[in-house]
């Protein structure tokens, strides 16, 4: 049975990391890379007969699970270490594999030079088993030690290059901000298996309806807790702060993690509990507005920043926003396609600013790029079809997901999600070709002493695979016809929500409490695909894309003195290049008071009342010790005085 | 005969008498030698009242245990010869007072 092979697709990372963890410095650089990479390929190819197996299974069954032992258990609570395969796991499951396969076999070329060769690879493999534990746990638990090792591996990766205090301070930063997030997650957990008594993902959506009343307070308090673990590791607002700062790590790091997979593990893990945010109206407009809004502000952010990585980052945070917005809006379709999308084209996008700084020296000011189409022809062309894709022209998949994105805003949002939206893809596609125009563009501002130059074949290859992908892989969702949205139809049963039946569950058990239940007829309503307006937003998006790349064009191109003249003296430029001094803000708010509340605690409470009590006693045996001590005087005589007046005495009380 | 014409009691006050005399000399002298004489003098004090009680009542326990006390004794002084002599090697002096290293 190829299913049974499901538990051996997270091992085979895990072997990988561990061989090239303890003997990578002996067995040489060229081992490390194979079995870095093959261990990969391992994992996709099992993903592979997973898939075919998948196929196989009987009419009507859209999950398996197989439990490998039961981790723990407790009187009731029992955990099992046990896998699931079900649709959405399993494009996951290629997501994770196939973008981290091509992002290994560029990172053997990026990291040719680096000395601890060894050690990027095995956090990179454990990354990628970490990875692949969350996407395919079966329980919370299970996916939350995901959760955990990925924030973990992210943080290792991250300060890669421990010698440089940025890049500690950056990981640091990383793990401290996603620790805000995991822990409301895990109280989620708590909560949730208090309300239902088990964190298998099977029983507790199947059980949400019936459980939870819809809109009800334990539903929106579990569902606000899950989106802002959610919001930790995607970089959502308010903890998107991290992000941006992550770039300090190796670039095939960014494009893998901090790109590709490991921030989007918010998202899969609102749709893998749609069901629950279904159920919590109140939470979806949370979601959806915080996704808008994040949107919009990395957008602005992005248009500012000079580092080709940071432009990148914002860019990243800004997509996540839009795939949370879809998720807000009930279009987790949506949200997963965009999400699949994006790991194409954002890792190409990555490993082709990888392969420029690699190709100019380690520069990553855009201002010291320039005219670098000639030098490196591959990088360029890749880069510009990925940079198309993100700025959803069409045909390219940045289009089909970001309208259909955008056409569920509306339809399921309201127009303010919409603008939302649009406004962000507008900024998108205009920081996108900024940065196209600055790097690849114009004439050279490279140090004359720098021969820019090609990047070796191995890792040309993988952004030529990665553009290919971002050009084709709309095709998993064509719109406007019925059916022939693949993604959609492959998604359905794990999106299957029967809204009705849960009202009605709902009423009932308002009834029985006694309470009124308000009326929800409206939200039966079947709604319609409408053709004509998805039309026409496609189009408009469309024209807004190539004003974005019109306007780039404009400004860094035809005339670069036009970008001086915008911004001079706005005082609103000042406050988005610092991106709206919101790390100032967390550093007062935050982080100031903490390590002042810490030193008062520690001068204060620790030093002055915890250390003086401990000494106080101390010094005060140490005093009746010091009288005591002159009773041994050394003279012998003393001594027999003391037995004799002892026995005396002792004497005395006897009689 | 003989239990008509001393009493137990002078045994035992002649046993005390040493005793004290012994412990008296302990505690107030300081020649090494007469201190250990002094001890002597205790242990002797002790098994005159032993055998008085023996004799008294009897009994032949004393008598085996005042054998058992100079045994020990005899013991001791070997021992604590040894040690004074080995004391004296090191400091010139029998002044008890003068070895008085032993403490904190």
């Amino acid at each position: 049975m190829l299913l049974k092979l499901t538990c051996l697709i997270p091992l085979y990372p895990l072997i990988g990391s561990i061989i090239n963890g303890f003997f990578g410095l002996k067995i040489g650089k060229k081992a490390v890379g194979f079995i870095a990479c093959g261990s990969m390929v391992l994992s996709f190819l099992t993903s592979v007969l997973v898939y075919v197996g998948f196929l196989m299974l009987p009419e009507g069954q859209h999950v398996f699970e197989q439990v490998v032992w039961t981790w723990f258990g407790a009187g009731d609570f029992v955990v099992d270490f046990g896998f699931q395969v079900d649709p959405l796991t399993l494009v996951m499951m290629f997501v994770v594999t196939g973008v981290g396969l091509i992002i290994h076999v560029y990172a053997v070329g990026y990291m040719q030079e680096e000395y601890s060769y060894y050690r990027f690879f095995a956090y990179f493999n454990l990354f990628v088993s970490a990875m692949l534990l969350l996407v395919m746990g079966n329980n919370f638990l299970l996916m939350f030690i995901g959760w955990e090792g990925v924030g973990c591996c992210s943080y290792f990766l991250i300060g890669y290059y421990f010698e440089k205090k940025s890049a500690c301070d950056a990981g640091t930063k990383a793990f401290i901000v996603n620790r805000v997030g995991d822990f409301a997650f895990l109280l989620a957990v708590m909560y949730i298996f208090n309300v239902f008594g088990t964190i298998d993902f099977t029983d507790v959506m199947h059980a949400a309806p019936e459980k939870l009343i819809y809109g009800g307070e334990i539903v929106t308090i579990i569902t606000m807790l899950l989106f802002v673990g959610a919001t930790g590791k995607s970089a959502q607002i308010p903890l998107y702060t991290w992000l941006p700062d992550a770039m300090e790590g190796p670039t095939p790091v960014s494009a893998l993690i901090h790109a590709a997979t490991m921030v989007t593990a918010g998202v899969y893990m609102l749709v893998r509990c749609s069901v629950l945010f279904n159920l919590s109206p109140l939470t979806m407009i949370v979601v959806a507005f915080i996704g808008g809004g994040t949107a919009i502000m990395a957008a602005t952010i992005g248009m500012t920043q000079f580092d080709i990585k940071r432009v990148l980052a914002y860019s990243t945070v800004s997509q996540i926003g839009y795939m949370f917005m879809a998720c807000g809006v009930g279009a987790y379709t949506a949200a997963i396609f965009h999400l699949v999308t994006h790991a194409f084209f954002k890792a190409c996008l990555f490993l082709g600013a990888g392969s420029v700084i690699h190709g100019i020296h380690g520069e990553q000011d855009m201002r010291n790029m320039g005219g670098l189409r000639k030098h490196m022809p591959v990088t360029y062309w890749t880069f510009f079809i990925s940079a198309l894709t993100i700025a959803g022209i069409p045909p390219l998949a940045g289009f089909f997901s970001k309208d259909e994105i955008l056409y569920h805003s509306l339809m399921d949002g309201n127009i303010i999600f919409w603008g939302m939206g649009i406004s962000a893809a507008l900024l998108t596609s205009f920081y996108m070709f900024r940065l196209v125009f600055m790097t690849f563009h114009g004439v050279s501002r490279v140090d004359p002493s720098v021969h820019p130059h090609e990047s070796p074949k191995i890792m040309t290859m993988p952004l030529v695979v990665l553009a290919g992908l971002a050009t084709v892989g709309g095709m998993l969702g064509i719109p406007l016809f019925h059916g022939w949205h693949i993604l959609h139809n492959w998604l359905e049963p794990v999106l299957h929500f029967d809204l009705a039946s849960a009202l009605q569950h709902s009423e009932h058990m308002l009834h029985e409490a006694g309470r009124h239940a308000p009326s929800w007829a409206h939200l039966l309503e079947p709604k319609e695909h409408n053709l004509w307006i998805e039309s026409l937003l496609m189009v408009f998006s469309t024209v807004i894309a190539i004003t974005g790349v019109a306007g780039a064009y404009i400004f860094y191109i035809k005339r670069p003195d036009l970008p001086e003249k915008f911004t001079q003296g706005q005082w609103g430029l000042d406050m988005v290049q610092n991106k709206y001094y919101v790390d100032e803000l967390y550093d007062d708010v935050i982080v100031k008071p903490t390590v002042e509340g810490s030193n008062l605690l520690w001068q204060e409470c620790d030093a002055k009342a915890i250390d003086g009590t401990a000494n106080g006693i101390a010094k005060i045996i140490g005093w009746c010790s010091r009288q005591a001590q002159t009773l041994q005087s050394g003279f012998v005589r003393n001594y027999a005085l003391f037995i004799v007046v002892g026995f005396i005495s002792l004497l005395l009380v006897m009689f | 005969m003989l239990e008509n014409t001393v009493p137990l009691s002078h045994y035992l006050m002649l046993s005390a008498t040493l005793f004290v005399i012994g412990v008296v000399g302990v505690l107030i002298r300081r020649n090494v030698i007469v201190v250990f004489m002094s001890i002597e003098i205790m242990l002797n004090a002790v098994n005159i009242s032993l055998i008085a009680f023996d004799h008294y009542m009897n009994l032949s326990n004393g008598q085996i245990f005042s054998f058992m006390v100079m045994c020990v004794a005899a013991a001791e002084v070997s021992v604590g010869l040894a040690i004074i002599i080995s004391i004296h090697r090191n400091k010139p002096t029998v002044n008890l007072d003068d070895f008085n290293l032993l403490k904190w």
